[in-house]
């Protein structure tokens, strides 16, 4: 490595020394700035799990308030009547969320197993890209891609167009994270396969996915959470409505449009359903997160003990 | 005989994987496409100037995209300005310094800050994050600092400094865990020669660790610009939806992807529509030659650090 060692500093850990150097106030500097830039290093990462802890709290201290049976068994109510929930946006968002993860699915977790165990390939290079770069696509611009895919030809805002949107935002979520699944499992088990006489795509679906089925699912777990959370590719695909869902085909209600739509209003009652709503997505993804975390630790460990 | 027949359900195993993973290569393609389809009536109308052209006007059907291009490109810097730092020092806490339970937990309280939905970080934004600006942060700038024209203005709290608040928390993540592992791939011995010198443990982090990371860290960064480009729905509740460029943080302003966000559903005119798709079009551009060019360096990082 080139460094220009004699550069750092005027304290300069490394510069020449001179007659008349005062080496214990040089020290003295030294250990002083060390003790600051570490305790600085400290701070920042308090300042920076900081916000997690204030948005933990005010979501939860400001949503359990607004929290009963009602907010997930009735309708918004107009502005002026107490009571009311959120339960059109529930169901709109499990809909939305089911139907995305039924496209999303295969194509994520297939393109996460071609990824793992065909990597060397030339198209599993292409592919990577790919997914890498699909990944980096905003949001909002999958709600245009879905605008123009759906919603034009069919004339219409739709539940259906919503739950491609969020499929495509699932698919290099799962990819990767069924990949980085796959990769864990030894090769020395698939040669064991092979070397059993089985074909290879037994191999990898019956020992090499089946074995690694509970990672593959958590991985579907973190996808889903996230893509219960995206409210811009809804807002004029799946739109949002007032109502009970009814049909792929119409408008349908989600907790991610609802909360921003509520969000903006000046109703303290519908501000408080905002709060819950957020609260319930934010749960969600918190089990979700946790458990992934749990699975990893539990696999991390078990692989030490052997 | 046997064997035959493995490889023909090999072949066709793989043929399946590829013909469903294949749909993702050509998502991305049909994305560019229908985006192209989409803003064709705009592009042809407003061409280039599109992008320098400050004048909105859904009434009289012209549009330019100047003030959203003003307003992406100063939140997202202004947000990497807070970020890039922040992320460094965490990462370097992270690596350098926290004993492995403690690191392990912040951590994965860092990680969960990425996983928390957008619109949440709006909603908090406005009812915590913008009164606490407008009541205390912004009187105190503009009253010490109120000579530079950046912190003049009425407080709204809502405004350009809150949106990039709260995205420089929003690419945070991102930032420190592609900073973590450029750090974990600085080779150990790399430190112990640095401390074998006589360095502190800051000097060392200095020499041995900083130094030669340099290019993950703006790989890094390029990456967290791509996230900051594209965000959309907490920006949209916090920046103020105004289309004007303005030189004080305080003022409200506009990004690309929030003027698609707030005028997409209710546009009118076929024209509204093709110009919010050429805005489209363009971020989807500016963000796929980032994450691109992020990919390559840190590609090259990895690739160097296996060797």
């Amino acid at each position: 490595m080139k460094t220009e060692l004699g550069n750092l500093g005027n304290d300069g850990l490394l510069r020449p020394l001179k007659q008349g150097d005062n080496f214990s106030r040089l020290d003295f500097r030294r250990t002083v700035k060390n003790r600051v830039m570490l305790g600085l290093l400290g701070l920042a990462s308090l300042v920076a799990i900081l916000p997690l802890l204030f948005i933990l709290y005010y979501v939860i201290h400001r949503g359990i308030a607004g929290l009963s049976i009602r907010f997930f068994t009735q309708l918004p109510k107009p502005v002026g009547e107490t009571g009311g929930g959120l339960g059109n946006a529930v169901l709109g968002t499990l809909i939305l969320v089911g139907l995305g993860s039924i496209i999303g699915v295969p194509v994520g977790v297939a393109s996460g197993v071609y990824l793992a165990e065909y990597r060397r390939s030339k198209y599993a290079n292409v592919l990577r890209s790919a997914v890498e770069l699909l990944a980096g696509v905003p949001s909002i611009i999958l709600g245009i891609f879905a605008y123009a895919l759906i919603v034009v030809p069919m004339k219409g805002f739709s539940a259906l167009a919503g739950s491609i949107a969020l499929a495509v935002i699932l698919i290099p979520t799962v990819a990767k994270t069924t990949e980085e699944v796959l990769k864990l499992v030894p090769d020395h088990i698939r040669e064991a396969g092979l070397a059993l006489g089985l074909p290879r795509w037994k191999v990898i679906l019956r020992i090499v996915v089946y074995g690694s089925r509970s990672g593959i699912l958590t991985g579907v777990m973190l996808g889903v959470a996230r893509i219960s959370g995206e409210s811009a590719p809804l807002l004029f695909t799946a739109l949002n409505s007032q109502y009970w869902p009814h049909g792929l085909l119409n408008p349908i209600s989600s907790l991610p449009v609802q909360i921003y739509t509520y969000a903006i209003s000046p109703f303290d009652e519908w501000t408080q359903l905002a709060w819950t709503g957020s609260m319930v997505l934010v749960l969600f993804v918190l089990v979700a997160n946790l458990s992934m975390r749990a699975l990893i630790y539990q696999k991390g460990s078990g692989g030490k003990t052997k | 005989m046997r064997n035959r027949a493995a490889n023909l359900g090999d072949r066709r195993f793989q043929r399946t994987l590829m013909a469903l993973s294949g749909s993702v290569v050509s998502v991305l393609g049909l994305i560019a496409v229908y985006l192209v389809k989409l803003s064709w009536p705009a592009i042809r109308e407003f061409g280039l100037p599109f992008f320098w052209s400050t004048d909105w006007d859904p009434v009289k059907d012209h549009f330019g995209a100047g003030a959203f291009i003003f307003g992406t490109v100063t939140s997202s810097f202004l947000a990497l300005l807070i970020a890039v730092p922040l992320s460094i020092s965490v990462a370097l806490f992270l690596t350098e310094l926290a004993p492995r339970k403690i690191a392990a937990l912040v951590a994965f309280m860092v990680e969960m800050l990425a996983a928390i939905p957008s619109v949440v970080y709006g909603l908090w934004g406005i009812f915590f994050l913008a009164p606490l600006l407008r009541l205390h942060v912004q009187p105190f700038l503009s009253r010490h600092f109120g000579w530079v024209f950046l912190f003049q203005g009425p407080p709204y709290g809502i405004g350009m400094f809150a949106a990039a608040l709260i995205l420089a928390i929003m690419v945070t993540p991102t930032i420190t865990a592609i900073c973590r592992e450029v750090f974990r791939a600085v080779p150990e011995t790399q430190r112990e020669a640095a401390l074998g010198l006589g360095a502190t443990k800051w000097e060392t982090i200095q020499l041995a660790v900083v130094k030669s990371s340099w290019s993950g860290i703006f790989g890094a960064s390029i990456l967290g610009l791509g996230r900051a480009l594209g965000e959309t729905m907490a920006v949209t509740m916090l920046i103020g939806n105004r289309n004007e460029i303005s030189a004080s943080l305080f003022a409200p302003g506009q990004t690309m992807a929030s003027v698609i966000a707030n005028e997409y559903a209710e546009a009118e005119s076929s024209t509204h529509i093709a110009a919010l798709a050429y805005v489209g079009l363009a971020l989807f551009i500016v963000s796929f030659v980032t994450n691109f060019i992020a990919r390559r360096i840190v590609l090259r990082l990895q690739g160097g650090a296996s060797r």
